[in-house]
C-alpha cells in the first residue's frame, strides 16, 4: 500500500538548515564527506533568520576588560548554574573564533571607530559583547552559512520533513520522511545524524517562534532512545507585541533595551528598579518577563495588557540606525512612531533551554550516531539563556558537531542498515489519517494544545496546573491518534501539522513533566507554590527518557566543575 | 467583529481557480492571519508558504490585489472595505499548488555566483561608512518579489539569460564588499546578463525591505562593466600592462 520511496545516501544528514544545521554542514563537508542537509523550509528562512540582538562572544572590541571566563560566569550566572559547564565553557572560549570566522565567509558586522566589530551591551552580560549588524544579525549569519554552505559540497534538500529515524540494532541507519510539495516518501541512508531543528514553540498560544518550531527533533530523539535534559526550562522572552491581536507574540528585539531603552508601567514608574535595581532593564529575561507579566496582572498594564517600552529619547536618527527593522515593524503592523512613541510588549514563548541530552565536545547523543547541536540540544544554558548567546551556541556547538558525526562516520566499520519494514510501517502511519472517514481535525487538536500549555504550562506555574496540563496533554494525545485529513498529499498543509502535533505533544509532556518535579523557582521556571530556589535542586538536571508509551524524569547529578573554573565564582567579581 | 470576503487561488495542475472565503478580521490583521484563518477553520490543506510572519523570512511572497507583496505585512484594513481581497501566487515562476509557487530556479542561480573570497593580507579593519553600502543589500531577505515582477523574466521568459534583480543586490553586495578580493565583473555582464535591465525600477517597488535595487545596485554595477570592458582608454591601457 505505501508507494515507492526514493533513497538518498550520506555519510552525514543534517535535519534543519537553521545557524547550527548550516555551521555543522559546512564542517562535515570539510571534511570531505557526504553532506545531506534536510529542512522543512525553503533555504535560508529557518528561524536564525528572526535573530535580531546579536552574536555573543568575547572580542573586547568596546570593553577591552572582557575576556571568555567573564562570558562564561555570565552564561552559567544567567544559567542559574544548571548549565553543564563543559558546554558553557566551550562556548565562551569558542564564539570569538567562530564569529571572526563568520567575517572572513563575509559577514559584515556594524564597526567600532576604529573598524573592527562593534558589540552591544545585552541582558546578564557583564560587559558590551554582543557583535550585531543593527537589529538583523540573524539575516546576516544566516545568508553568509548558506552561501558559504553552497559552495561546500553539500546536498541540500529543501522542504523535506523528517518523520523518523532509522535505527539499526541501537546505532542510527539514517532518517526517513516526506517531500512537502509532492507528498511522496524519502528514505536517507545515513550512518550519522545531526538534529539541528530548532525549538518548541507553537506548542504554546503566544511564541514569536514560525510553525517549523514544533520539536521535532527533540520527539525524534526520544522516540529514537536519547534523553531530553532541562525540559522544564522555557523561555519566555520578555517583549513581545502585544497589539493588534493579530501580531501578538512577534519578537520586539532585545537590542531595545540594549540600545536604552526604559520599561514603564501604566502609572509612569519605571518598575524595573523595584524587581532589578542594579541591572534595570538589562536584566536577565527571566527576571524582565516575570516583572512585566506582575505589572499587568497587579493592574498596572498598558491598555492592551503589555507594559510601556520606550527608545524614542534617544532620537529618531539613533532609532532609525540602530533599530530599523523595529521602526518598520511597528509602523507598518501596529501604527506605532517608536521615534516619537513607546512600544507596547508582553512577555512571549521565545526559546527552549531543554534539549537533547549531548557530550559537550562532540555532540553526541546518548544514540550511537545521532548528534545534536543549536536549540534542539539541551544544557548550554541551563535554567535561562542569555541572549545573544544562542546564535553563538549555534556556530560553536554546530561545528562541534559536524566535527563529532564526521568522526563518528569515518570511524565505522560496516555500515548500518535500515530495517524495511521499519520503513514501511512509518509509511503506513503517515497515510493513515487520510484513510479515516471520521477523525478529529489536527488544527483543533493544535489549538487546544496551544490553550493548554498557555494556560498551564506558562510563566508561573502551580502543581495544580501542572498536573491539570499534563492531564490536558494526555488526553489531546488520544485525540491526535484520531485525526483524519482531507486533500491529496499535494502540499497538504493539514498532513503536515498531523505529524508535527504528535512531535509538539511529546515536547509538551516533557515540559509538563519535567516542570512538575522541580519543585522550586530557578531562571525560566517559576513555581508560585516553590517561590524560593532550593540548593537540593540545584545540584540536579532531569533527564526526560521514554519508557514504553510514557516519558518519564530522572532526576540525574549535575558534573562537577573543575576547581579552576570554580574559582571563577569564587573570587567574588561583579 | 467585521467580515471580508477573500478570493483565494485554489488548485494544482490544470484545475486552478478562485475560492471564495469570508473571514472574521480583527485589529490588526494582516492577510498572512485570514490564510491561516482559512486553513484553520475552512480549508485545512490549502498551501501556503511562510515562516515569520514579521517580515524577516521572505517567505509569503503572494500576489495580493494583483500586487506583489509579502502577505504579512498586507494589512487588511489598508484594502477598500466592502470589496474582496483577491490573494493569487507569484505568477513569474511555475505554480506548485494554491498560493505556492516553483522559486527553486533561484536556488540555482544562487550556487552559480562566485563566492566571496577574503582578500589576501587585510587587517580587516573598515569604517562603518564603507559597511553601510553593502548593508544595504544585505538586508535582502529572498521573497524573490523583485524576480516576480521583472520584465525580463516576467514578460520575457528569459530565465536562461539574465539572474534578476535578487542576483544584481547579491553581485553588488559582493563586489562592493570591503573585504572581498574576487572578480565578477565578466560573470555579471555575461552569465547574470546586466545588460537585459532597462532601468524599469519595477523591482526597487516592490521591495519589501526598501532596498535601491536599480539605483544602487544594478546602475553600479552596469558602470563598472562599462568601466571595464567598453572604456576605450581603459582597454588601451590593459593591454599596455598586458591584461584582458
Amino acid at each position: 500500500m505505501t508507494d515507492r520511496y526514493e533513497t538518498h545516501d550520506h555519510d552525514v544528514l543534517v535535519v534543519g538548515a537553521g545557524g547550527a544545521g548550516l555551521r555543522a554542514a559546512i564542517e562535515a563537508s570539510r571534511e570531505g564527506l557526504s553532506v545531506g542537509l534536510v529542512c522543512k523550509s525553503l533555504l535560508g528562512k529557518a528561524h536564525t533568520v528572526m535573530a535580531e540582538g546579536g552574536v555573543a562572544a568575547a572580542l573586547a572590541n568596546v570593553d577591552p576588560q572582557d575576556d571568555w571566563r567573564t562570558h562564561f560566569r555570565d552564561t552559567m550566572r544567567g544559567g542559574k548554574m544548571l548549565n553543564q559547564w563543559r558546554m558553557a565553557e566551550i562556548h565562551a572560549r569558542e564564539a570569538p573564533d567562530r564569529v571572526l570566522e563568520l567575517e572572513e565567509w563575509g559577514a559584515l558586522f556594524d564597526r567600532t571607530k576604529e573598524g573592527t566589530i562593534l558589540q552591544r551591551a545585552f541582558g546578564g552580560h557583564t560587559h558590551k559583547r554582543l557583535c550585531h549588524v543593527g537589529d538583523r544579525t540573524g539575516l546576516e549569519m544566516i545568508r553568509t552559512l548558506q552561501d558559504r554552505g553552497v559552495h561546500a559540497g553539500m546536498e541540500v534538500h529543501m522542504e523535506c520533513t523528517i518523520t523518523r529515524l532509522l535505527l539499526d540494532g541501537g546505532r542510527i541507519a539514517g532518517a526517513f520522511g516526506y517531500w512537502r510539495e509532492s507528498g511522496r516518501f524519502v528514505a536517507f541512508r545515513a550512518p550519522a545524524v545531526i538534529l539541528a531543528t530548532g525549538g518548541i514553540g507553537k506548542a504554546f498560544k503566544i511564541t514569536s517562534n514560525s510553525w517549523e518550531y514544533t520539536g521535532d527533533g527533540h520527539a525524534l530523539a526520544v522516540r529514537a532512545g536519547a534523553e531530553l535534559i532541562d525540559m522544564e526550562f522555557v523561555q519566555f522572552h520578555p517583549t513581545g507585541m502585544v497589539w493588534p491581536p493579530g501580531v501578538m507574540g512577534i519578537l520586539v528585539t532585545e537590542a531595545v533595551r540594549g540600545e536604552g531603552g526604559i520599561l514603564r508601567n501604566s502609572v509612569g514608574e519605571r518598575f524595573m528598579e523595584r524587581y532589578d535595581p542594579k541591572r534595570l532593564e538589562l536584566s536577565t529575561r527571566d527576571v524582565v518577563a516575570r516583572a512585566i507579566y506582575t505589572e499587568v496582572k497587579e493592574g498596572r498594564g498598558s491598555p492592551h495588557g503589555g507594559a510601556f517600552l520606550d527608545i524614542s529619547h534617544k532620537g529618531a536618527e539613533v532609532v532609525r540606525r540602530k533599530l530599523p527593522s523595529m521602526v518598520h515593524q511597528f509602523l507598518e503592523l501596529a501604527d506605532v512612531d517608536i521615534t516619537k512613541e513607546p512600544m507596547e510588549v508582553g512577555p512571549t514563548v521565545h526559546y527552549v533551554m531543554g534539549g537533547v541530552r549531548v557530550e559537550p565536545d562532540t555532540g553526541a547523543s546518548t544514540v550511537p550516531g545521532l548528534y545534536a547541536a543549536g536549540e534542539v540540544a539541551g544544557g548550554m544554558h541551563g535554567a535561562n539563556r542569555l541572549g545573544g548567546n544562542s546564535l553563538s551556541d549555534l556556530l560553536v556547538f554546530g561545528r562541534r558537531a559536524g566535527a563529532g558525526a564526521s568522526a563518528y562516520a569515518r570511524g565505522l566499520g560496516a555500515r548500518p542498515s535500515a530495517d524495511e519494514d521499519e520503513i514501511e510501517a512509518e509509511a503506513r502511519s503517515l497515510l493513515a489519517p487520510f484513510e479515516r472517514k471520521e477523525g478529529e481535525d489536527p488544527y483543533a487538536v493544535h489549538r487546544d494544545l496551544q490553550e493548554a500549555m498557555q494556560a498551564n504550562v506558562g510563566i508561573f506555574r502551580t502543581q495544580q496546573d501542572l498536573d491539570r496540563g499534563l492531564s490536558e496533554v494526555r488526553k489531546l494525545q488520544e485525540r491526535a491518534k484520531r485525526v483524519r485529513v482531507e486533500g491529496s498529499r499535494l502540499y497538504n498543509p493539514g498532513w503536515h501539522l498531523v505529524r508535527d502535533l504528535e512531535n509538539m505533544l511529546v515536547v509538551s509532556e516533557a515540559v509538563a513533566r519535567s516542570a512538575s518535579l522541580r519543585k522550586e523557582s530557578r531562571g525560566a521556571h517559576s513555581r508560585i507554590d516553590f517561590p524560593k530556589t532550593e540548593d537540593a535542586f540545584g545540584k540536579v538536571n532531569h533527564c526526560v527518557r521514554r519508557r514504553g508509551e510514557e516519558l518519564e524524569v530522572v532526576p540525574t547529578p549535575l558534573p562537577e566543575m573543575p576547581a579552576e573554573l570554580r574559582a571563577l565564582f569564587e573570587e567574588g567579581a561583579a | 467583529m467585521s467580515e471580508v470576503v477573500f478570493h483565494v487561488t485554489r488548485g494544482e495542475g490544470g484545475s486552478v481557480s478562485a475560492k471564495e472565503y469570508r473571514v472574521p478580521v480583527s485589529p490588526g490583521m494582516v492577510v498572512l492571519d485570514a490564510i491561516h484563518w482559512i486553513q484553520g477553520y475552512l480549508a485545512p490543506d490549502l498551501a501556503v508558504r511562510w515562516n515569520c510572519k514579521a517580515a524577516k523570512c521572505g517567505s509569503c511572497s503572494a500576489e495580493v490585489n494583483g500586487r506583489p507583496r509579502l502577505m504579512c505585512k498586507a494589512r487588511i484594513d489598508a484594502y477598500p472595505e466592502g470589496q474582496p481581497i483577491a490573494v493569487a501566487p507569484m505568477r513569474a515562476f511555475p505554480h506548485v499548488k494554491d498560493l505556492v509557487a516553483d522559486v527553486s530556479w533561484n536556488y540555482e542561480v544562487n550556487k552559480r555566483i562566485p563566492p566571496f573570497r577574503l582578500k589576501e593580507g587585510s587587517d580587516r579593519r573598515f569604517q562603518q561608512e564603507d559597511a553601510d553600502r553593502v548593508q544595504e543589500f544585505r538586508k535582502c531577505i529572498e521573497c524573490f518579489l523583485c524576480q516576480n515582477v521583472c520584465h525580463v523574466l516576467r514578460e520575457h521568459d528569459r530565465f536562461d539569460a539574465f539572474h534578476g534583480p535578487r542576483f544584481f543586490v547579491r553581485l553588488a553586495g559582493l563586489e562592493m564588499h570591503p573585504l572581498d578580493g574576487e572578480d565578477r565583473l565578466a560573470f555579471v555582464r555575461d552569465a547574470a546578463g546586466v545588460g537585459f535591465c532597462n532601468i524599469t525600477k519595477c523591482c526597487t517597488e516592490v521591495c519589501p525591505e526598501g532596498i535601491r535595487i536599480t539605483d544602487n545596485a544594478i546602475i553600479p554595477l552596469k558602470e563598472r562593466v562599462v568601466d571595464r570592458f567598453y572604456d576605450p582608454l581603459r582597454r588601451l591601457w590593459s593591454r599596455i600592462r598586458g591584461r584582458t
